[in-house]
């Protein structure tokens, strides 16, 4: 593989672990705190009723969960391509 | 033994202030003196080599500023659900951070956001326009932290507002000043231990006493310790509608508007640039992806047990006072009333304190503020807890307008100065002038600070809409459409921020009409908060129109786009 077709295949692979990230990402907070929160409210965990709590507390949970998993699958595919330092 | 346990307890709340306060403004004089900055690359991004662990603790006292820790918790407090619009977008935005913009930036590797915009769109108007929006962003927002400061120390150590701005600023101008971006690193660094000690030590007593649960994220979903059996949100709601509130956990927005300011404060705290350029000092782009995910749970931590503090300070406040004969009340509200925070007046002259949703009913009327300043003394924790909020909040406040001070001394100093005016000024010079440009910033801060013109609140909140507006699109485009121009860029940028600044005259400020438009006059129902999201759309849209009728950016600029999207090499990069 030459020098601009592994620049290429490293970037592809990126932008996609970017976009199932990002859809996590929006289901929880756009989807289930904010767009589906009335259907999701008539389930309730301890006092929590679940939509409120996505909103309130679950998404952010999720978010930090997000930065790590990226910064390891970011990690494994530097060190693929020879990019890690 | 026993007598110095005694003394402990009797020593007054304004002592046990002078104490905590005195302690740990020593310690940010004491850490600026020792990290003094040497040189422009100190000045302006701490030489580069800050860790991941330090750069993320110092990106989370960054970020988390007055408003995060003293207003916060009670704007949740009384806004419930809807609360949720600050909770998800001032954190939802370090995904887009971290996956976006701060490995890209990192890589890029200069000292500044225009820095990027100008090289990136290779144009001085470019720079210019990002320029112009740094400093408006900045601005707005430093204003409110100098304000912040002032009020803690007039309320917690009972000297003027004033006096306590002036004290704020001379404290920032010596570290600051002195030590640059080293120097604000390392104070932050020891001011986000300050902070989320103070924000924990009562959420903590508070989530034991009303629910036997020491983890307030999880005592707010847990049953009081009333022996009632009762969920305490299901206490709260009850609570809520019986003083014909919504109910706590349904909230009173509607869905596409709190959609739209979520998204608009998501999107603004990715294109914030204080926070931007805190990952420009590391060293390696895996370390700022790592720090962007570090800085994010040291703030979730504290912005997880806000929601469940308003909760709690909610519930114990109408219990505490909801009908009950004003004659009785607490020392706590006798005292705060006299700030003005807290105010009865008694319509009916029953004597009775009714609180209730129907203005002409109500009889009191509480500021947001006292749900975290007088939290502590509502459930009657020590005194040495109550001053501790105070250093908390002082913390809070200088970290962030330190952090806003560098970005407006850098953006005169190195973007106006340096690149466009007087490019043949030597280092030396470009570190005076960076030093100079930092006292006047601070001096405008404190000026506004202590003449806060009548906009200053409301436009606080819209720095976010701004930076949405500006920055995130320009950046973004930056990095993942090579074939984005100049002339696309730039029209965005115009658009995104013209439009935003009209929106919030017309709606927020009332400027264009006799009287303030109301809600039912906002473009599909999105209220000038959240109108930062169409401002960037309308960014977005003007930028890719442009750009497909005019030409391609050079080939450098497009090798420039390739080599940022590559990790490696991230420190030859700021060698340059």
């Amino acid at each position: 593989m030459d020098k601009k077709d592994k620049a290429k295949a490293y970037w592809r692979n990126n932008i996609k672990y970017v976009l199932i990230l990002l859809g996590i990402w929006f289901v929880v907070s756009y989807g289930a705190g904010i767009l589906f929160r009335d259907q999701l409210n008539q389930i309730k965990i301890g006092g929590f009723k679940l939509g409120f709590w996505f909103a309130q507390q679950g998404s952010m949970y999720v978010f930090v969960v997000l930065i790590f998993v990226y910064v390891k699958l970011m990690n494994k595919l530097d060190k693929k391509y020879g990019y890690d330092e | 033994m026993m007598n110095k346990l005694l003394l402990i307890t009797e020593i007054d709340v304004q002592t046990w202030t002078y104490i905590l306060v005195g302690i740990t403004f020593t310690l940010y004089i004491g850490i600026a003196i020792w990290s003094r900055a040497g040189s422009t690359k100190e000045f302006y991004v701490a030489g580069g080599g800050v860790s991941p662990l330090a750069n993320g603790m110092a990106t989370a006292a960054d970020w988390m500023s007055a408003a995060s820790f003293i207003s916060m918790a009670g704007i949740i407090s009384f806004a419930g659900y809807d609360g949720a619009v600050y909770l998800m977008g001032w954190t939802g935005g370090y995904v887009l951070l971290a996956l976006l913009l701060a490995p890209y930036l990192r890589k890029f590797g200069k000292f500044t956001v225009p820095d990027f915009i100008g090289d990136r769109y290779y144009s001085k108007t470019a720079r210019i326009v990002a320029v112009f929006c740094a400093l408006l962003v900045s601005f707005t927002y430093v204003a409110g932290q100098m304000r912040g400061v002032g009020i803690v120390f007039s309320r917690f150590l009972e000297v003027d507002i004033n006096t306590g701005v002036i004290i704020g600023m001379l404290i920032v101008l010596f570290y600051a000043v002195l030590g640059g971006m080293k120097g604000i690193t390392y104070t932050q660094v020891a001011q986000y231990c300050v902070l989320i000690f103070a924000f924990m030590v009562p959420a903590i007593f508070i989530s034991i006493q009303m629910t036997g649960n020491p983890i307030p994220q999880l005592g707010f979903g847990a049953t009081l310790s009333d022996g009632s059996g009762t969920y305490l949100l299901d206490k709260l709601d009850g609570l809520s509608t019986q003083l014909g509130f919504a109910e706590y956990t349904e909230g009173s927005k509607s869905t596409i508007d709190v959609f739209a300011i979520t998204l608009a404060l998501m999107v603004g705290t990715a294109g914030l640039p204080h926070v931007i350029v805190r990952f420009f000092t590391v060293k390696r782009v895996k370390d700022a992806r790592k720090s962007a995910g570090i800085a994010l749970l040291l703030i979730v931590i504290l912005y997880t047990t806000a929601p469940a503090v308003a909760a709690f300070a909610r519930t114990n406040m109408i219990e505490t006072v909801s009908n009950q004969p004003f004659e009785e009340v607490p020392v706590w509200f006798k005292k705060w009333e006299t700030t003005g925070l807290i105010a009865f007046e008694d319509k009916n002259n029953d004597g009775l304190i009714s609180y209730v949703a129907d203005v002409s009913k109500n009889e009191l009327t509480v500021d947001r503020d006292i749900m975290v300043l007088a939290n502590p003394e509502i459930a009657k924790l020590p005194n040495w807890v109550i001053a501790l909020v105070a250093a908390g909040g002082l913390a809070a406040a200088l970290s962030t307008a330190a952090g806003l001070l560098l970005v407006i001394s850098s953006s005169v100093s190195h973007d106006l100065i340096k690149k466009i005016i007087k490019p043949s000024i030597s280092e030396k010079g470009e570190l005076v002038a960076a030093r100079l440009s930092a006292v006047g910033a601070v001096c405008v801060a404190g000026y506004f600070g202590i003449n806060p013109p009548g906009f200053v609140a409301a436009v606080v909140a819209l720095a976010f809409g701004l930076a949405a507006a500006s920055f995130f699109p320009a950046i973004i485009l930056g990095v993942f459409y090579k074939r984005m121009n100049k002339e696309g860029a730039v029209a965005g940028m115009v658009v995104g921020i013209i439009s935003m600044l009209l929106y919030m005259m017309k709606y927020k400020l009332g400027w264009f009409d006799e009287v303030l438009p109301n809600k039912n006059e906002w473009w599909f129902g999105i209220s000038p908060e959240g109108f930062g999201t169409i401002a960037m759309l309308l960014n977005f849209m003007v930028a890719i129109v442009v750009m497909k009728f005019t030409k391609a950016p050079p080939i450098e600029v497009q090798e420039i786009v390739d080599t940022i999207r590559i990790p490696s090499g991230a420190n030859k990069a700021l060698e340059h």
